[in-house]
């Protein structure tokens, strides 16, 4: 029902321009864009070089994930609350497959040891499905379902107890399985892949419910997937992180900072012009034209009889595969894998905030929103924290308060209120965005 | 003084109109039968009348006191009662719980007006502990009538009380229909079985195109050949 | 018999704790969505705002309970319950009612109600830290060990104050809440609302009103569970984080819209984590020897680890959401 507010006359200018002619000369985004240029450079010029690259990469990063976060919300309706979990998917498969191969590990025995161990999971789920299907051999219905239902746990309890061993043993005698050593960009495939993956599992168990519940069940196997880094430490060291990670491009040992970040910067700004141009093309297709109409009027798309659902799961994982994809290049330019270090606040309400306050399903809002919410949110911490030392001060120079000695981790938890202030400011006053989505009018 | 009178209502839905001038005047001793074919408004004017959509243009009078758009509960105080066409029981209350809501504005008369209504529809009685979404259609009805009733309104618009129900629902309604007029709540009905419903009407209202097109009592608008010919189906 | 007293103290009493407060928290939630028909993701920090008060006037005023008696923070909480309703009033007021008023959709209500839960944990945050707080400030938690009267038993059934005020609590909710929805002027109306609103508008029950009693409500349970929560365990002001899955799946397994199916629900889930990560080796254990040698039990036999408990409520959800998306009792809004 946002669309019922956007019919309505309204006296605000950016309102009206939302269904202007698409032709018009692009004012609203060249003033945007030259404001945010010179935010940039103002960076630049009091930070240094360097640490301007570094935010340039880091806001690109974030761009890819507000661009899946984007098409699922801009596009499909369908709000994604775990973008962090697809985050941490993507930066761990970064991890895995680009660090040196763990020798301790695969000159043992536990190679093959796990390599039993998995085996046993996957027939103790062969066996558990078999056992679902009894009834087909005549077998009747309860019965089947108690000897399943009892061997699944028994199952179950052996598999997992073997698995556990084996894990321990791993920890013990190598830290943990180590990586692949092969090229980064393919973790970064890999991390997309994966995401997309547990994306289709939650998108299929959510498909034709309310999105409220697809945003509880995101929620969820975000919190489930860090628990799992968080604790597998056989396999990512869990707390104890991993790093450095290679990068695709020449170090900053080798180079020094600034141009290596510039070259990697570089690489990401490919990454999302290739995004930038797959859905530009894909949006004027017919799939797009499909993906439009579902969303300008879904009855009248039903009615057209098109597949509303199996469009909007497609849309769904092709944006859990582009947040795998921005997390992985994300994990692989900060050289570091920290399961603990990927929070809720950070890696989904930020990206959701970016995504909001662009414009949601507009590509290029989003972008701009990703880059200039990325640099108040870096700014913000020192920001805050001088504000609150000076009124701490001041406090202390007028009522003799004692200055709280942890003001710098309490700035840090007036970013979360302001990101939170944020959002429901802009859902009040500006439900579209700085530059919002054309919706095209039928009748 | 009419209990209702509707003056040349123009109203609709946002801007449009769909109502392009209906007068309709009813006293409170009569039953009002509103009939015509699909789109003609019917419902539409129902609902003008009862605040659910914008009068741009007319006025409507209950008692004499201008009341259109004012909001539903305003008109529930003011003695109009509405039974909508559909989902108009809650279905998880039990009957009696589905009537005291009905009082909601009136608790004082929930104990005197619960015996009354269960007077008019002895059936709820014996279910007054029953949910009303578990009842038959015709039962819903009499629930939802019930509710309308029991802040004692001297008006009751009803939207379709016999839509979807067997011959024998609709008899048993439309006789109930004729008692809670006896009992002196004047009457505004749609209907879509106009033969019978014009038949126990004081007076009838032939909308078509959001204008009336014939207005008489029941008795003459049923003998008069061309609307038997137009609108009763020959 | 010991194994007996550890299946009761590790299942029976804490699957019962933590169904008790998602009980209370999925009721609050279910009754939001019955009336106003969005998910309130911020009920988890509800809960924690209301433990925040308790532990804010329990600093003011340590020795209060002490004088009648009983815990301080019990004693407090009233007054944190009706803090909490009028915060959740209040949050109504300024960030859900704009947005009702202009009919967005109800997942854009998710979002706003996403951005009030960092609103409140920033806040708590920054007046409570970041660390845990005990809210026992002047008071001492007791705790019970009643031993079993059977002679080969060494192990005592163990069960603390707080707990036992959580079950009374509990139960006095429940009855309250039962005895409101069905006999009260305003609970009738509440369900009627929930049933169909464009009726009881049409019946003249006032919308706003019942808005904010839904709000009063949940917002007083959620105080009592996060109050309760906090005294059994610790004050720790991301406590709400880890409460938000188990109490919508608690609310969605008992059906949404379903106060009672959301208080069964609420006992489902927490039973189901309490079972999961229970060790069943220990309920084996007296047949260690006389299981053959093939057969060697590890020691440790839980499902799932305490630090992958959370899968126990999304794995429900999720199965919830494949075979009965209703719920156990027939929801009414899902669609």
């Amino acid at each position: 029902m946002t669309q019922s507010h956007h019919t309505e006359p309204s006296p605000e200018p950016q309102q009206a321009d939302s269904v202007a002619s698409p032709r018009r000369f692009p004012l609203r985004e060249t003033v945007l864009f030259l404001g945010l240029l010179g935010v940039v450079l103002w960076v630049y010029a009091t930070m240094g070089a360097a640490y301007g690259t570094r935010m340039l990469v880091e806001s690109a990063c974030y761009a890819i994930l507000a661009l899946g976060l984007t098409i699922q919300w801009g596009y499909a309706g369908q709000f994604n609350a775990g973008v962090m979990g697809f985050v941490a998917l993507g930066g761990f498969c970064a991890m895995f497959f680009s660090i040196p191969v763990n020798d301790a590990f695969w000159n043992s025995e536990l190679p093959g040891e796990l390599g039993k161990a998995l085996l046993y999971m996957v027939g103790a789920f062969v066996l558990v499905v078999a056992a679902t299907r009894l009834n087909r051999i005549g077998v009747p219905r309860p019965l089947r379902t108690t000897i399943a239902v009892i061997l699944g746990v028994v199952l179950y309890l052996v598999v997992i107890s073997n698995f556990r061993e084996v894990a321990g043993q791993i920890e013990s005698q190598a830290g943990f399985i180590g990586g692949m050593n092969l090229p980064v960009w393919f973790g970064w495939i890999i991390g997309g892949a994966l995401a997309g993956g547990v994306g289709y599992f939650i998108g299929h168990v959510c498909l034709g419910l309310r999105s409220d519940y697809l945003a509880i069940a995101t929620i969820g196997i975000a919190e489930i997937i860090k628990a799992f880094l968080k604790n597998a430490d056989w396999l990512t060291r869990g707390t104890a992180t991993v790093s450095p990670l290679p990068w695709p491009v020449p170090e900053p040992s080798e180079v020094g900072f600034t141009l290596a970040r510039a070259i990697y910067l570089s690489v990401t700004a490919v990454i999302i012009a290739v995004i930038f141009f797959l859905l530009h093309r894909a949006y004027n297709a017919p799939w797009g034209r499909m993906i439009r109409a579902i969303r300008d009027n879904e009855v009248s798309a039903a009615a057209m009889g098109k597949d509303i659902n199996k469009r909007r799961l497609e849309i769904f994982v092709l944006g859990c595969i582009l947040m795998g994809i921005g997390g992985a290049v994300l994990a692989s330019f900060n050289s570091l894998f920290d399961p603990v270090g990927y929070l809720p606040l950070n890696h989904t309400f930020l990206v959701l905030v970016m995504v909001i306050l662009g414009g949601p399903g507009n590509n290029l809002g989003t972008i701009f929103g990703a880059v200039a919410v990325y640099i108040i949110w870096i700014m913000s911490g020192p920001l805050a924290l001088s504000l609150m030392e000076w009124a701490a001060n001041a406090g202390a120079g007028v009522f003799g308060w004692d200055v709280p000695t942890n003001l710098d981790s309490r700035a840090l938890q007036a970013r979360v209120f302001v990101i939170g202030l944020l959002i429901s400011l802009v859902l009040r006053f500006a439900p579209k965005g700085m530059l919002p989505e054309k919706v095209r009018h039928h009748g | 003084m009419p209990l209702l009178d509707a003056r040349d209502v123009h109203g609709g839905y946002g801007g449009m109109n769909i109502l392009n001038g209906v007068n309709m005047a009813i006293e409170a001793s009569e039953v009002g039968v509103i009939v015509g074919p699909n789109g003609a408004g019917k419902s539409t004017m129902l609902k003008a009348i009862f605040g659910l959509l914008t009068v741009n243009q007319g006025e409507i009078l209950l008692n004499g006191d201008p009341i259109h758009n004012l909001p539903p509960n305003k008109l529930v105080r003011r003695g109009m009662g509405f039974v909508p066409q559909e989902h108009n029981v809650f279905p998880s209350m039990t009957v009696q719980e589905n009537l005291e809501m009905g009082a909601y504005l009136k608790p004082d008369n929930v104990k005197r007006m619960l015996e009354r209504v269960y007077e008019f529809f002895p059936p709820l009685q014996e279910k007054r502990h029953q949910p009303a979404g578990e009842l038959s259609g015709g039962q819903r009805q009499m629930v939802a009538m019930g509710r309308a009733l029991m802040p004692e309104p001297d008006l009751l618009l009803l939207d379709e009380p016999t839509a979807g129900l067997s011959p024998l629902y609709m008899n048993e309604i439309f006789e109930r229909v004729k008692e809670v007029n006896a009992a002196g709540v004047g009457i505004l009905m749609v209907e879509q079985n106009a033969k019978q419903a014009l038949a126990i009407a004081d007076k009838g209202f032939v909308l078509a195109a959001g204008q009336n097109r014939f207005t008489d009592t029941g008795a003459a608008l049923l003998a008069d050949p061309d609307v038997a010919k137009s609108f009763l189906g020959g | 018999m010991n194994e007996l007293i550890f299946f009761i103290n590790y299942v029976v009493i804490s699957g019962s704790v933590s169904g008790s407060i998602y009980a209370m928290g999925a009721v609050g939630v279910t009754l939001i969505f019955s009336i106003m028909r969005f998910a309130h993701f911020a009920h988890g920090d509800m809960m924690t705002f209301g433990a925040f008060m308790v532990l804010l006037l329990t600093t003011l005023f340590p020795q209060a309970g002490a004088a009648i008696g009983i815990p301080t923070p019990i004693l407090l909480m009233p007054l944190a319950m009706a803090l909490t309703a009028g915060l959740a009033v209040g949050i109504d007021r300024t960030f859900y009612k704009p947005l009702r008023a202009h009919g967005v959709k109800p997942i854009v209500m998710v979002i706003a109600s996403l951005g009030v839960t960092l609103m409140l944990q920033g806040l708590i945050r920054l007046f409570a830290g970041t660390g845990g707080s005990s809210l026992y400030v002047d008071d001492r938690k007791e705790i019970f060990r009643l031993p079993v009267p059977i002679e080969s038993v060494r192990v005592p059934v163990v069960i603390t104050e707080p707990q036992l005020y959580l079950f009374g609590l509990t139960i006095i909710s429940v009855i309250g809440l039962h005895l409101f929805l069905s006999r009260s002027r305003l609970g009738k109306a509440m369900r009627a609302m929930s049933d169909n609103p464009d009726l009881a508008q049409a019946s003249g029950i006032n919308t706003n009103t019942i808005v904010a009693v839904t709000w009063m409500l949940a917002g007083g349970l959620a105080a009592i569970a996060g109050t309760l929560l906090s005294l059994d365990v610790t004050f720790k002001p991301d406590l709400s984080f880890f409460l938000l899955l188990p109490i919508f799946a608690a609310a969605i397994v008992g059906g949404v819209g379903h106060p009672f199916g959301a208080i069964a629900g609420g006992f489902v889930v927490g039973f189901a984590e309490a079972l999961a990560v229970f060790n069943w080796g220990l309920l084996l254990r007296p047949f260690r020897d006389s299981l053959p040698e093939w057969l060697e039990l590890p020691s440790n036999l839980a499902f799932v680890g305490t630090e992958y408990k959370i899968v126990v409520p999304f794995f429900i959800l999720v199965a919830i959401l494949v075979w009965r998306p209703t719920g156990i009792f027939k929801g009414k809004v899902i669609t």
